[in-house]
């Protein structure tokens, strides 16, 4: 009797193996909020794997700096089939390692600027903002931001994508002039923290009148919260972008399906959950437009963006200058 | 002084090979990092040099500060008795558990621009203090070090027999002088030592109340290395750099640090008779007042935050839970065993091994492992198992700094009785060493497990996404807005991670003197 069953359950065990190698795995490596409860993994995973006969795994890694830095420690070794999170200032050193596949044509995007990288998919975008309390009056620009006592929290480009961002959009916006921007700037700036999530979380501790973060953050407050009290501030000089990617690991054991993943990518199943999980802007608006409370997000005049090559090239000496201006 | 003088029949062997392997482990892996990089470091820069510099003085101002305001709270929780003082030391020691994100939030809910402090001067029509800056650093330094020292010191103190002390009151001598001052001359070198090493390899308590890149340390430039430029080969010389810091440090901690040999008593410890008078009962509770207040406020912030995301907490909070007590239990369980191995053998290779740790970046050696790792195993599947082993390490330096002083002791006292009588060996560990090493095993095993559950530095070098723990929880929150359902993750943390430390110190304590 006893022997009958272990053997049952031995044949049990060997089919649920057999069916799982049928089922190919599609490894995606991610930075951690995209896959938490909140982001739009859960949704993302559901989607994809209604129509691919696959099991999709998404590996979180920290942020974007976290995800390329694994990846470059792994090397061709890699699990991952697929990238997904990296933005334009790290995508130079990502495509330098050799490790990324061209991809295939691609679907209409809607992006303020032309996309024309040949390996990194875009999969949303963003302008830099800082994000204060709708009372707070809003300067104009950097000029006069850097004239009023508004005290604000950024991050450190040293450590953080948003803080780079923020670096390239003085350099990108005043060009020679962005190391006299930043002295002036220098007592507005409260404290600047390692990551978003500190700035953010000091800025609602009420630290500072306003945070480096995103035109869209007030949506999340808004949509999420029920809450109209944080606003954008439009600045005159343009706003710089950040974009997210993916690209498609060259030496995948499953390249048509991380094609196939990059396709699904643009379309609608991917796209409609972006506005709301991850609090950007789809790369490819979905057919019911965004979601109501987007409306509001501020549209800036000028989108900045330098070009991948040009911002990686033009990146040591910007950081060099903002640490010496806020050193004096 | 005394040391060397009473080693006979110590147990020597294994805590030799030890601190060797561990020395030997901290070495392959940051040769790990420089054999993955494509070229041989640079010179350092002049950002590098000013990093160091800042590196070293915060350091030094922070251990200073932090040990030297310790001396007088410690010494007031010693000798006055009152209700509530175990559970009073014990909440005195939660801050050097938090996650630093955490107990950075804390302080300046209760010392930022819009804190307690600035609002309270408000009322008063005085002006605004703004904490950010070389005081901030050191404020945030000091509050998460404090409680170190003063636990530190407090053994110190209690480690003085009270035979000890009547004797000294009886013969009208100056317990100061005669008790006291020899303690702490062997007590302090080692308190300075450990939080200077801490700060030393600070990353966010320098970079967001530094208030800027003056307040720049040597581990964001190596983050910055090892993340942004991936400078694998200037990551590797820059960890070198803050070892070689840290080895010289320890050194002369080594050499400045001394057993005491007390002399033995009844094994009954503790000051129990408290000078008389009102100043000096003044002045203690004075001290236990202000290092209440400064220590539990922003504590009682992060606890007011946090009761309102307790309503928003994710569905996962019991298994993550489930997984930091785990990997808690297994980093202080080798801690522990490593620690006690490392302090049975004694001498200045032990401390050394039991100090160099400390000195490490963290990132640097996660690094190295996950590299050495990488070729054997998905590293990512190991998760849990390294994250314990890591901290296991990360917390080596307290446990053998709470328990290897103990050890001192013991030898100093009872090694030559112990040798006279033949006991040698497992008899001599099971009958002399271990009876009286209960309460800093306690208290070593409860801070390995609590500093192991506030980890987030090595969890997140290995994390994959499905084995989440309550700090990388809290993170997840906090980069997806949701900063209230992080808090309400932050008080579980804080409350897990206390739960745990007073398990283990009471477990130490009981049948002593509690």
């Amino acid at each position: 009797m006893r022997k009958t069953h272990l053997s049952h359950v031995a044949g049990l065990c060997l089919i649920a193996s057999g069916a799982m190698a049928e089922t190919p795995v599609l490894t995606i490596y991610t930075y951690d909020s995209f896959t938490s409860e909140w982001g739009p993994g859960p949704a993302v995973e559901a989607a994809f794997e209604e129509t691919c006969g696959c099991d999709l795994k998404f590996v979180a890694v920290g942020d974007g700096a976290a995800l390329l830095s694994r990846l470059l420690l792994e090397g061709a070794g890699t699990e991952a089939d697929i990238v997904l999170g990296l933005d334009m200032t790290l995508t130079e050193k990502a495509r330098a390692s050799g490790l990324f596949a061209p991809h295939s044509d691609l679907a209409p995007l809607d992006l303020p600027v032309e996309w024309t990288d040949p390996a990194f998919v875009p999969f949303d975008w963003g302008w830099f903002a800082f994000v204060a309390d709708v009372d707070t009056t809003a300067p104009a620009d950097f000029e006069s931001l850097a004239a009023s006592d508004l005290k604000i929290v950024i991050q450190d480009p040293r450590s953080s994508t948003p803080g780079l961002g923020l670096v390239m959009w003085v350099k990108a916006a005043y060009g020679d002039r962005a190391g006299e921007i930043w002295a002036a700037l220098a007592d507005n700036i409260v404290t600047v923290t390692p990551g978003w999530s500190e700035a953010y979380g000091l800025f609602l501790e009420g630290e500072a009148d306003a945070v480096l973060s995103y035109t869209t953050s007030p949506a999340y407050h808004l949509i999420a919260e029920g809450d109209a009290s944080k606003v954008a501030w439009p600045f005159a000089e343009g706003h710089y972008m950040q974009v997210e990617v993916a690209g498609k690991i060259a030496g995948t054991d499953q390249p048509d399906l991380a094609d196939a993943f990059l396709a699904f990518m643009l379309t609608e199943g991917f796209q409609s959950v972006i506005p709301t999980t991850n609090w950007m802007y789809p790369a490819v608006t979905p057919e019911g437009g965004l979601p109501e409370g987007y409306e509001q997000m501020i549209t800036p005049g000028q989108s900045l963006l330098l070009a991948s090559d040009e911002a990686q090239a033009v990146r040591e000496a910007a950081v060099e200058e903002w640490r010496a201006a806020l050193s004096r | 002084m005394a040391r060397g003088a009473q080693s006979l029949g110590r147990i020597r062997a294994p805590g030799l090979a030890l601190a060797l392997a561990i020395a030997g482990f901290l070495g392959a892996a940051v040769w790990a990092v420089a054999a993955k990089a494509a070229g041989r470091p640079g010179h350092l820069s002049a950002a590098d040099w000013s990093a160091l510099r800042f590196t070293i003085l915060q350091a030094a101002l922070s251990a200073a500060l932090s040990v030297g305001l310790a001396i007088p709270v410690a010494r007031a929780l010693a000798r006055r008795r009152f209700a509530g003082r175990g559970v009073l030391i014990t909440l005195l020691g939660a801050p050097f558990i938090l996650p630093v994100i955490v107990a950075v939030l804390g302080l300046i809910a209760v010392f930022g621009r819009s804190g307690l402090l600035n609002e309270l001067l408000a009322l008063a029509h005085l002006p605004q203090v703004s904490i950010y800056g070389l005081a901030g650093v050191v404020l945030g330094h000091l509050f998460l070090n404090l409680p170190l020292g003063i636990r530190l010191i407090l053994q110190g103190w209690q480690a003085i027999p009270s035979e000890r002390v009547r004797l000294a009151v009886e013969l009208e001598g100056s317990r100061w002088r005669l008790l006291e001052w020899p303690m702490l001359q062997s007590v302090l070198p080692g308190a300075l030592l450990a939080v200077f090493l801490i700060c030393l390899t600070s990353f966010t308590v320098a970079l967001t109340l530094g208030g800027g890149p003056k307040a720049t340390t040597l581990e964001l430039a190596i983050y910055q290395a090892v993340r942004f430029d991936f400078d694998l080969a200037k990551a590797a010389q820059l960890a070198l750099l803050q070892l070689a810091l840290g080895a010289a440090f320890s050194a002369v901690a080594y050499r400045s640090g001394a057993a005491l040999g007390m002399g033995s008593g009844l094994d009954r410890r503790g000051i129990s008779v408290a000078p008389t008078g009102r100043l000096p009962a003044l002045a203690d509770s004075l001290w236990i007042m202000l290092a209440a207040a400064f220590l539990l406020l922003p504590l009682v912030m992060v606890v007011a935050d946090g009761i309102g995301g307790l309503a928003d907490l994710p569905s996962g909070i019991g298994m993550a839970a489930l997984r930091s007590v785990a990997v808690a239990l297994a980093a202080a369980a080798l801690s522990v065993a490593l620690a006690l191995a490392l302090a049975l053998g004694g001498g200045p290779l032990a401390t050394l091994a039991g100090s160099l740790p400390l000195a490490t970046s963290a990132l640097v050696v996660g690094t190295g492992v996950f590299l050495m790792l990488h070729g054997l195993t998905n590293p990512t599947r190991a998760a849990l198992p390294v994250t314990a082993a890591l901290n296991a390490l990360v917390g080596l330096p307290f446990v053998f700094r709470g328990i290897s002083s103990a050890v001192e002791e013991i030898e100093a006292n009872y090694g030559r009785l112990a040798a006279s009588l033949g006991l040698f060996g497992r008899a001599r560990l099971r009958l002399l060493i271990l009876p009286r090493l209960r309460r800093p095993l306690g208290f070593a095993a409860g801070l390995a497990a609590a500093m192991s559950v506030g980890d987030l530095g090595v969890i997140l070098l290995f994390s994959g996404g499905d084995q989440e723990t309550l700090p990388l929880m809290m993170y997840r929150l906090m980069g997806a807005y949701r900063m209230d359902a992080a808090a309400g993750v932050a008080l579980v943390l804080v409350m897990v991670s206390l739960a745990l430390f007073w398990l283990f110190d009471r477990g130490g304590r009981t049948n002593a003197d509690a």
